[in-house]
């Protein structure tokens, strides 16, 4: 695998999400912050996550591979509905931190709202999440190889790269949403974003063709409005 | 390879996030005590004055300085994450390519001498406790050392060992750094060259961190050496020991700045008396500059040159405050505000150089031990979230509090846990593209 192909697939994921950081977080710190924070709550979801995963997996029997698959599933499940939570989490945090924002400043205005919070936490997920599912293949496309050899997919790093673009738009796209159905209190909207993003999560089909996976992952995003 | 004594003291006393070296800040809070907590702002040649100034309107002085030290607390936080980034990204990137920082090849420091290389997991353990053992307790000796050269004005001994220990990173590390570096990339090099290379490097180094030098190029200094030392010591400690060491040096160094009789705390103390900036060798400071706005009416001016005079201010100030166009006047504003206002052209948080070393080298570990990339930047997040929540502390308390503790504690439980437990996840759900 090429250079070429290492750049390529890192500009795929990771080029709107940092065209997006340059141009609208990087100069304000208090985005910057956020950002991270919401970095770091995906984080805990994911870590929270795996633990339960973990002690599912080892509380099984592990030879046999359907039961494998399925407490992946399972596991994919219960993360997506961790994150959820984590992200409404966040967003009661981020309230409080507003009210006290703009309970010190000068004109009792807070700096930020709670939709330039809403989108950054979003990109925040976003980010965090499709880092961690990109950087490995990343840093394996560097090194020697050949991609399918054993007859997997030949495409296996650029449908990772489009589908860890869409998941970090999509992430984006639930945070708006998501904080501003709960400043609403529309929770139907909520229930909504959660079980959209259960459907992206567990689109997976027995004879993998990524790139129609990648496709139906796109139109979802393409529906979302922001 | 041995380090030297210096080497080991050169880090340690590094490990307090303090947040001053002007001249003694009597808050607006603490009236007639004399400032003996460290606090927040760094304000050159402003104390006095602020605090004259202070008991004339304190109220007013109160609540709009609050307002202030918070406005830019996020502004801080940047400061810092900037440079602690640079750093651990600079430490990841020679782990990653140049092998030699992460090859074993048995030697050891003199301060880790039990050796790992055991048949049982009880003996490594216990080898590794002992390890730590010796080592914190090097540490702690080394600082009273200091402490007790500080109290006694014995500065040319101070700064002699410290301008020793730099030499020796100026110039023997970066020397070693850079052969290593060009073994990697299968450069061609000769001496005459690499002698040029080094002496310029070290030496504007030295003038900058022990002299005069631009801002941003002291701080680029202090963030190179930081790494050449994070370097060494995941070079030369061993496996379990350094992990153990991570977490005995983070509980030193929480009882060492906040325990009334600690050593740190008593340097912090002392040098907050005398007014005098502690080491700039041992700190990195992250003052930004700004120029105050528009003119004001002349005679607020005039109140403040007599008001200057008035005080012994050193010379710097002085004329800054005189040149400076003043800031606009605001109706009905206290003259400590404005007074305030006017000097604040410094303010910054200073964060200990042993702090940088040390999550560079838990970082740095995270990269070195297993390919994974996540466990790397789980670690990276989560120092950086212990360090935001350390600002947060500080803007709250306004006193020198440890850096450590938070940090190493999120970095260490986000390691052992992505590395156990999010990396098999990760990797099966890698292996049939599911994205969550």
């Amino acid at each position: 695998m090429t250079v070429a192909v290492f750049f390529g697939c890192a500009f795929i994921a990771f080029g709107p999400a940092l065209a997006l950081f340059i141009f609208t977080i990087a100069r304000d710190p208090l985005r910057v912050i956020i950002l991270i924070a919401g970095a770091f709550f995906w984080l805990l979801s994911l870590l929270l996550s795996s633990l339960v995963w973990f002690i599912a997996v080892k509380a099984s029997r592990q030879e046999e591979a359907t039961a494998q698959k399925g407490l992946l599933i399972f596991g994919v499940m219960f993360s997506v509905v961790l994150q959820e939570v984590f992200r409404f989490a966040y967003y009661r945090l981020l309230r409080k931190a507003n009210e006290g924002l703009a309970a010190i400043s000068e004109e009792n205005l807070s700096p930020i709202s709670i939709r330039q919070m809403a989108y950054v936490a979003g990109l925040g997920f976003g980010i965090m999440s499709g880092a961690f599912s990109m950087i490995n293949i990343l840093s394996d496309s560097l090194g020697p190889g050949t991609v399918g050899i054993f007859g997997d997919s030949q495409y296996y790093f650029i449908t990772s790269a489009f589908m860890t673009l869409a998941m970090t738009l999509l992430h984006t796209f639930w945070g708006v949403v998501f904080f501003d159905s709960c400043e609403r209190n529309r929770w139907w909207a909520v229930a909504v974003v959660l079980s959209l993003h259960l459907l992206v999560s567990g689109l997976v089909s027995p004879s993998p063709s990524h790139r129609s996976r990648a496709v139906r992952t796109h139109n979802t995003c393409a529906d979302k409005r922001p | 390879m041995n380090t030297s004594d210096s080497e080991e003291e050169f880090y340690n006393e590094r490990t307090a996030l303090v947040t001053t070296d002007s001249p003694t800040m009597a808050t607006y809070t603490q009236d007639s005590e004399l400032p003996g907590p460290v606090v927040t702002e760094n304000k050159t040649g402003a104390s006095a004055r602020l605090a004259r100034g202070a008991r004339e309107g304190e109220s007013a002085a109160d609540s709009e300085d609050e307002e202030l030290t918070l406005k830019y607390g996020a502004k801080h936080v940047i400061m810092l994450f900037v440079p602690v980034t640079l750093c651990m990204v600079v430490v990841v990137a020679t782990i990653k390519s140049v092998s030699f920082y992460t090859e074993k090849n048995g030697q050891q420091l003199i301060y880790t001498p039990f050796t790992e290389d055991t048949p049982s997991v009880g003996q490594r353990l216990l080898n590794s406790v002992l390890n730590t053992i010796i080592m914190i307790s090097v540490i702690v000796v080394m600082t009273i050392f200091l402490v007790v050269l500080y109290k006694y004005r014995c500065y040319k001994f101070i700064h002699g060992w410290l301008i020793l220990s730099s030499l020796m990173l100026l110039f023997w590390f970066s020397f070693m750094y850079l052969g290593e570096v060009f073994k990697t990339y299968n450069v061609a090099m000769d001496y005459p060259t690499l002698v040029m290379i080094i002496w310029n490097f070290g030496a504007v180094g030295m003038i900058c961190i022990h002299w005069k030098g631009p801002l941003q190029l002291q701080q680029a200094y202090l963030i190179v050496i930081s790494a050449l030392m994070a370097l060494v010591f995941i070079k030369y400690l061993p496996e379990w020991s350094a992990w153990v060491i991570l977490g005995a040096i983070s509980i030193y160094d929480l009882i060492a700045v906040l325990s009334p009789k600690g050593p740190l705390r008593m340097l912090v103390e002392t040098a907050q008396e005398r007014n005098e900036p502690i080491f700039p060798a041992l700190i990195y400071s992250s003052a930004m500059i700004w120029m105050v706005g528009m003119a004001r009416p002349s005679s607020e001016q005039r109140d403040q040159d007599t008001d200057e005079e008035a005080h012994q201010n050193n010379a710097e100030s002085l004329e800054r405050s005189q040149e400076e166009p003043e800031d606009q006047a605001f109706v009905g504003r206290s003259r400590a505000y404005s007074a305030e206002e006017e000097q604040e052209e410094e303010r910054g948080v200073k964060l200990g150089l042993g702090d940088f070393i040390f999550y560079s080298v838990l970082v740095g570990k995270a990269a070195a031990t297993g390919g994974d990339w996540n466990t790397t930047l789980a670690c990276f997040v989560a120092i950086l979230i212990g360090l935001c929540l350390t600002l947060l502390l500080l803007a709250i308390f306004k006193k020198a509090l440890p850096a450590l503790p938070i940090s190493i504690t999120f970095g260490l439980v986000f390691y052992f846990s992505t590395d156990n437990l999010v990396r098999p996840f990760m990797d099966s759900l890698a292996a049939h593209q599911f994205y969550i």
